[in-house]
């Protein structure tokens, strides 16, 4: 088998757990092609890449079908602006931002550091008398899920509804799970946005501060979004930033775990959870590759010219180990001065949930490290998801002695 | 603590205003303003957002840090082997921003001689584009400004202290009292000052600014504190459309006359300076292009009280601010036999300055707005640039070659870039936009007041400027490296329905006067020949 590519070798689920030195491999040729796709894995390429206009983010099925078949939109909806080029996307997103972020609304995210912090001390302690847990289901999965209902105004008697829909939508994303998941994702789906088209008619009819509300009665100052690209945005919401935090708590545990060293220095010091969550993006980012980026024009780079039409896939988490933008670049050093890297992407589709990741993360390793006893692993490498995009551990089965309690208890 | 954001890297991703809302704002969709010189309460935000900037140009508490990157050469520089990096004498003559970067660099780099800076101004280096932004709207203290942690710099500080000669043979800088500093090596960074009203008396009135330094800016800040009348602006380049922006967001009437026939066209052409105008008046902005100020008119007490204009009207203003654009302070080396004059001290790419007869000196070196330099990208024309990220990039390189050997030293090769808000818009360019002959939007839409605008210059492109579209810079910057071909002829995202190269009438030789931040000085034969140059009278 030594004709396989080292592409396929990397979404070879074998390789799951540890697809680092087939990156190393992959830097090799920093532009390579692999059947028809253009797999792109050093720094610097990647980095003009994400600031070249002759790439498109629209997928072909996109186009021809009408509706999305992408896992970040609801079935019948238009794609959402992740899957979206200018003037459309920027548009959606100046919109949506107008209700998340700066320019207007720069507390937004920050305002939920209270809320987020009692719904971790509320798992943790939900781990007393307990000596063993998995962190992807009893934590990192219902963390973001509760955060996202906080933000967009979800009502907390609904979270449980929502979080089945969540983890209908989510399960499918895994190329593995078959025709019965794809099933209940369609069925989650149609449910879901309904819902929100419900919950978007009464936060009309009575606005209540929350982001649904803010973006339902937006004035259109900045440009107008219809009621289906709303719907679209607040789905997305929910699916792209929850599967990839699920990703970068449990990423981030089980690199603490590995580092006992840098666990303690956490312990002692949660100022340290800042830099740490930065390197941690660069060393296990939980969107490992953007997949599908279209060349809308012949593309010279690296030597290569990528072809009008040709499907390009770049390499994110390869590009944060190469050696040549990163000293030393598989060492985890959260002290590492040099904190550019590509976890969240770049240009125009940079995270636009960036800002929410950080602070769960933050949030949740600070206090994992301080209230856990003697945590420990219990399989390494953990079981893993399908996924080689959003790669990441399908449960983290930890031990521990016990619990302290929360310091604000 | 003290904060420096890096807005020639800044493109507006806006995390740091997520992370720490207090010291950071986006008053637009890309403009950032902050206050650099949050209190202590805020540091825990300002780390956190210095973290998540995913360009990392965000400096706290530092002016010469780390390099993100592998870099080009050898780094730290090697020792020429004459013990100079130990116990040489560097004197440094300018202490803003260029020089106190070039003195960082030259301590991160391991020289352990002795260091001197000397500077005019008596305050604590500070750093400027705050001054006609967040500071004149009040949002931000004055005293905010000072540039970081330069205490801890080992260093002499010669501040309030005026050089008046440069004796090149025997390696003395003489100052305004008479004393003399000796140096082994020297770096020219005494940068440049307001031009002035040209009309001493009319300049002298009560009411009549200009806007270079802290003074003036506290000056200009309380008249538009207590005031409530008309302002009047001479002058449409970047200063003078950045203070008639604070004027209309403060509230104020303000008039800007502007010699010629739009705004920024110095810099940018007629063509982006009249969507420029199109701005100023969808904001309540006077603006009278091709319009020239005769005369400054004061009352009985010597308060300003009108401006006579060249369209034959009298306008009432209370405060007018000269926005003329920059003098270059070289008066001190007019008898040094340097390659000195209106344009600056001209260098070669490694900041060396070159003599009289156009001889490349070894002692002396020159970074900032007084430097004038050759690029390649440009026909090896010497560029004379008034940036804050050209002070940065050419002062680290400048000091880099002080304390280097000859197979080891940097060349400036960057591509200009600046920046400016006004208007609520971010403005940002790369390249030469003056180095052109025509102009087309390439991206996004100017009715919106987002695009691309591309410049070329004999079937190449030679600058691009973007209003609100600053993730694009950098593709853009890379076809200028490379020469590509104008007009862009490509598929992207964003493009406009048509894409019609115009004429891009930028001014065909630029007036020192006329307020442009990057020209191309030439290199015909008349500026070739070495003349002494003396200062304009």
């Amino acid at each position: 088998m030594a004709e396989r590519s080292v592409f396929k070798r990397i979404l070879d689920y074998s390789n799951r757990a540890d697809p680092y030195p087939l990156y190393a491999e992959l830097r090799e040729t920093p532009v390579v092609r692999d059947d028809g796709r253009y797999v792109v894995s050093t720094y610097r390429e990647i980095v003009e890449l994400l600031h070249d206009p002759r790439i498109s983010s629209i997928r072909e099925e996109d186009v021809a079908g009408g509706g999305s078949a992408g896992e970040e939109s609801l079935p019948g909806l238009p794609p959402a602006f992740i899957r979206r080029d200018p003037p459309d996307h920027d548009r959606i997103r100046r919109v949506a931002m107008r209700h998340f972020g700066p320019p207007r609304s720069p507390g937004r995210v920050e305002g939920l550091r209270g809320a987020l912090s009692e719904i971790v001390v509320g798992l943790i302690d939900g781990f007393a008398g307990r000596t063993q847990v998995d962190v992807v289901d009893d934590f990192a999965y219902p963390l973001p899920v509760t955060a996202i209902c906080r933000l967009l105004g979800v009502p907390t008697e609904d979270e449980s509804r929502f979080r089945v829909w969540a983890s209908a939508l989510v399960e499918a994303i895994d190329p593995r799970a078959g025709a019965a998941a794809e099933r209940r994702r369609v069925e989650a789906g149609l449910e879901l946005r309904a819902y929100l088209n419900e919950l978007a008619e009464a936060r009309l009819r009575q606005p209540s501060g929350d982001l649904l509300s803010a973006l339902v009665t937006d004035d259109g100052a900045e440009g107008a979004m219809s009621r289906d690209e709303l719907l679209s945005t607040a789905s997305l919401l929910l699916v792209a930033g929850h599967e990839t935090t699920v990703n970068l708590i449990t990423n981030g545990m089980l690199t603490l775990l590995r580092h006992p060293a840098e666990l303690d220095r956490l312990r002692r010091d949660p100022g340290r959870v800042v830099p740490l969550v930065e390197e941690l993006l660069r060393y296990e980012p939980p969107v490992q590759m953007l997949p599908q980026r279209i060349a809308l024009d012949d593309i010279e780079i690296a030597g290569t010219t990528i072809p009008k039409g040709a499907t390009i896939t770049l390499v994110l988490a390869a590009a944060d180990r190469d050696p040549g933008r990163f000293p030393e670049p598989d060492r985890f050093d959260p002290d590492r001065a040099d904190k550019e890297h590509l976890g969240f992407g770049g240009g125009i589709h940079f995270c636009f949930g960036a800002p929410l990741a950080r602070l769960e993360t933050q949030l949740a390793l600070s206090a994992l490290a301080s209230r856990l006893e003697n945590p420990r692993l219990v399989a390494d490498p953990p079981p893993y998801r399908e996924n080689a995009a959003l790669r990441g551990p399908r449960h983290l089965l930890i031990e521990f002695d016990g619990i302290v309690p929360s310091p604000g208890t | 603590m003290r904060v420096v954001v890096d807005l020639t890297r800044c493109q507006g991703y806006g995390q740091c205003v997520f992370a720490a809302p207090g010291v950071f704002a986006m008053p637009g969709q890309e403009a950032l303003l902050y206050d650099p010189d949050p209190s202590d309460e805020q540091r825990e935000h300002v780390l956190r957002a210095q973290a998540a900037c995913p360009v990392q140009a965000i400096h706290v508490d530092r002016l010469a840090g780390h390099v993100p990157g592998p870099r080009p050469y050898p780094y730290p520089a090697a020792d020429a082997g004459d013990g100079f990096r130990r116990s040489g004498r560097i004197v440094i003559v300018g202490a803003s921003l260029a020089g106190v970067r070039a003195a960082a660099v030259l301590r991160r780099d391991g020289f352990t001689g002795s260091l001197t800076l000397i500077g005019d101004e008596s305050h604590e280096p500070y750093d400027r584009p705050p001054l006609s932004k967040q500071v004149l709207t009040g949002r931000m203290p004055l005293d905010h400004t000072t540039l970081p942690r330069l205490r801890d710099l080992d260093a002499e500080w010669l501040l309030g202290q005026r050089a008046t000669g440069l004796d090149v043979a025997g390696k003395r800088v003489r100052l305004a009292d008479g004393r003399e500093v000796e140096f082994d090596r020297l770096l020219i960074a005494t940068g440049a000052r307001a031009r002035p009203w040209p009309d001493e008396a009319e300049a002298a009135l009560d009411g009549v600014c200009v806007l270079r330094t802290i003074e003036d800016a506290t000056r200009l800040r309380r008249r538009l504190e207590t005031g409530n009348g008309r302002v009047l602006v001479i002058g449409a380049g970047f200063t003078g459309s950045e203070v008639a922006s604070v004027c209309r967001e403060l509230g104020r009437p303000v008039t800007v006359a502007e010699r010629g026939a739009a705004p920024l066209a110095g810099a940018l052409g007629k063509v982006i300076g009249g969507i420029a105008a199109e701005i100023q008046r969808e904001h309540g902005v006077d603006l009278r292009c091709d319009t020239t100020v005769m005369g400054l008119d004061a009352d009985a007490d010597g308060r300003l009280r009108a401006a006579r204009l060249s369209d034959g009207t009298t306008l009432e203003a209370e405060t007018a601010v000269v926005a003329l654009g920059a003098v270059r302070n070289v008066e001190w080396l007019e008898d040094a036999g340097l390659a000195a004059g209106v344009w600056g001290v001209g260098c070669d790419a490694g900041c060396r300055v070159f003599d009289i007869n156009g001889v490349v000196t070894d002692d002396i070196f020159a970074a900032g707005d007084i430097a004038r330099f050759p690029h390649p990208a440009y026909e090896f024309q010497f560029l004379a640039l008034e940036h804050w990220g050209n002070a940065v990039a050419q002062a680290e390189i400048a000091a880099h070659n002080m304390v280097s050997d000859q197979t080891r030293r940097w060349a400036h090769l960057a591509l200009p870039v600046f920046w400016s808000n006004q208007f609520g818009i971010n403005i940002k360019s790369v390249g030469v936009p003056t180095f052109a002959d025509e102009v087309v939007i390439a991206q996004g839409s100017v009715a919106e007041r987002r695009f691309v605008a591309v410049y070329g210059y004999r079937g190449r492109v030679t600058a691009a400027v973007t209003f609100d579209q600053a993730m694009w810079l950098e593709f853009y910057q890379r076809m200028i490296e490379r020469a590509a071909p104008f007009p862009p002829d490509f598929a992207m995202v964003g493009r406009p329905a048509e894409m019609l190269p115009v004429p891009a009438e930028v001014p065909p030789r630029i007036g020192v006067a006329q307020g442009a931040t990057v020209v191309v000085t030439g290199h015909d034969p008349s500026e070739r020949r070495a003349t002494l140059v003396r200062r304009p009278q």
